[in-house]
């Protein structure tokens, strides 16, 4: 086997550009840019930023339900106000966790494809649970989304929750939020979920700076770190609100937590 | 020294392959594990049965040949090549499983011998520089500073074995990959070419069918020449580098 560089002599340039590409190429994108592993890759990591942004943003927005009905009511009257911005933001995101999708599942068959056989003695080496659940946290994470989309968004298990007026004549978000979360299966699904998204962001935000090529041995151990320590903090915002619910910290009618907030 | 072996014996490519049960006795403890294979080969062959079939060439950790799968860790354990490993190691009496290396792109050829000659393939999209060398040059002709030499020594410490791709989960070679693309793209003799390398073994890479990475490091857990998976970054990097570059019409 090589142990150097090849010293190829080789009267044409050997390094010319060849049609390439990999033969299972999706079909919306012919460029190599696109359809390799590492442009695929490329694609999983930065649409992978964009959530993980969202889920940041999302979780301030959430966070807005401790101050009380006024602060969350209003805020998601804002969001609402957007009116047809709201749908382009909608379909973006969907567009985001589309490809974000297509091209893990493709990876994720090709990756199944290139290793036919496992070995008899299976050694988990240098690898980590989370990097190893990537596609069981990433699809109950979908899952979940279209469980939660359907319980506070259209409002479809419980209809009733579209008719709730707040005193200043909003839609009743915090009331509809309590009542929500009041049922222990619906919050033990949501701290599965949001603890599963814990352990995708776990792996997810280190790995997307070793895809993006940011990373170097010395770097490394701190992005892993740092990964570990954002994807606690969200799933610690995020469970606190079932958890606070049950524990009937946050209750509606609203009792205030702070003097100073009402 | 005891041990009871379970190895796997196949014929050839196209026939399938099934664990076996070989005792290997009287072992000293100095053996190396290739040197305990033939012990064992010796006496297979005494008794008019088929030897197994396993690489090795130097054996001293330096040429890459050897390919063994000892106990689900390619290269077995601790660090270093298969060669490297000694029977003193284990503990008498052990199971051992021996096993090829698994990795699509890497078929079976008989019992414990894989056919890595895709590895081949990739160098040869790009794992050298095309220019014509005359004589020797002279050695301060071209600086390097140290950081960046001691950088491109340590990739270039790739010895081609192939373990990166059979320790990955999806079977991939971007260590290997990320070591020549490293090596060559951080010299000054390799930068000319350093984008089209970079895109031109990657897409050999993919041809041959090998997974993609998922960042789960096991390669550089197993690599006998200690490769960091940060030649992984730099071969991302690249990559896209060669591919917008000739997107843009910067590269042909
Ligand atoms: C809120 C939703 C999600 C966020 C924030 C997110 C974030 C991320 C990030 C940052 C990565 C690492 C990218 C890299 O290694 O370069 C990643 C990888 C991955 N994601 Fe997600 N993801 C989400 C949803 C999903 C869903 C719904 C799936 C379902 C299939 C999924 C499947 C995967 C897989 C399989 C990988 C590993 C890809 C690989 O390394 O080859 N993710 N995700
Ligand atoms: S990177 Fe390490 S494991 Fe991979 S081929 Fe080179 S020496 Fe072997
Ligand atoms: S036989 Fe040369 S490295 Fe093991």
């Amino acid at each position: 086997m090589s142990s150097t560089a090849n010293k190829e002599s080789t009267g044409t340039s050997s390094l010319s550009s060849k049609p390439s590409g990999k033969s299972s190429a999706c079909c919306t994108c012919s460029s190599p840019l696109l359809s390799s592993s590492i442009g695929r890759k490329w694609i999983v990591a930065i649409t992978g930023i964009l959530l993980i942004l969202f889920v940041s943003g999302h979780l301030l927005g959430n966070l807005t339900i401790y101050p009380g009905p006024n602060w969350i009511n209003a805020y998601a009257e804002h969001l609402q106000s957007l009116g047809p911005f709201l749908w382009v933001i909608r379909l973006v995101l969907l567009a985001i966790v589309g490809l974000h999708i297509t091209c893990t599942i493709q990876l994720w068959m090709e990756n199944r494809a290139a290793t036919p056989q496992k070995y008899a003695v299976t050694n988990t080496l240098q690898t980590t649970i989370y990097a190893r659940s990537m596609r069981l946290t990433g699809l109950v994470v979908i899952a979940f989304i279209i469980f939660h989309l359907a319980q506070f968004t259209w409002q479809g298990f419980n209809p009733v929750t579209r008719t709730w007026i707040d005193a200043q004549g909003r839609h009743d978000v915090y009331r509809m939020v309590i009542a929500g979360f009041s049922n222990p299966f619906v919050s033990a699904f949501y701290l599965l979920a949001v603890g599963l998204l814990a352990m995708h962001l776990s792996h997810g935000i280190s790995s997307l700076f070793q895809t993006l090529g940011l990373t170097t041995a010395k770097l490394r151990p701190l992005f892993e770190r740092a990964g570990r320590i954002i994807a606690l903090v969200i799933f610690l915002g995020y469970a606190s609100i079932p958890l606070s619910v049950l524990l009937g910290i946050l209750r509606y009618p609203h009792v205030s937590l702070c003097p100073f907030v009402h | 020294m005891n041990f009871h072996l379970r190895l796997w014996r196949q014929k050839s490519a196209d026939t399938p392959g099934r664990f076996e049960g070989i005792e290997a006795t009287n072992i000293t403890p100095d053996c190396s594990f290739l040197e305990m294979l033939d012990i064992v080969n010796n006496r297979l062959i005494t008794d008019g049965k088929e030897p197994i079939a396993f690489e090795s060439d130097c054996r001293e950790g330096i040429c890459g040949t050897c390919s063994l799968v000892i106990n689900g860790v390619p290269q077995g354990p601790g660090r270093g090549a298969a060669c490297q490993v000694y029977m003193r190691k284990f503990k008498d009496g052990e199971t051992i499983f021996v096993e090829p290396f698994r990795a699509g792109s890497f078929p079976i050829l008989k019992d414990l011998v894989v056919n890595r000659s895709a590895y081949e393939r990739i160098m040869r999209a790009g794992g050298f520089i095309s220019e014509h060398t005359g004589g020797a040059p002279d050695a301060s002709a071209i600086l390097i500073p140290k950081p960046v030499a001691d950088k491109a020594m340590d990739a270039a410490a790739c010895i081609g074995c192939g373990a990166c791709a059979a320790a990955c989960p999806n079977s991939s070679a971007m260590l290997f990959v990320g070591a020549k693309v490293t090596h060559l793209n951080l010299l000054p003799q390799g930068q000319p070419e350093a984008k089209k390398r970079a895109r031109a073994m990657v897409r050999a890479m993919d041809e041959e069918g090998f997974g993609n990475c998922s960042n789960y490091y096991a390669c550089e857990a197993v690599c006998p020449a200690s490769v960091s998976a940060s030649v992984i970054a730099k071969l991302n990097r690249d990559y896209i580098k060669g591919e917008v570059s000739e997107a843009v019409g910067a590269i042909d």
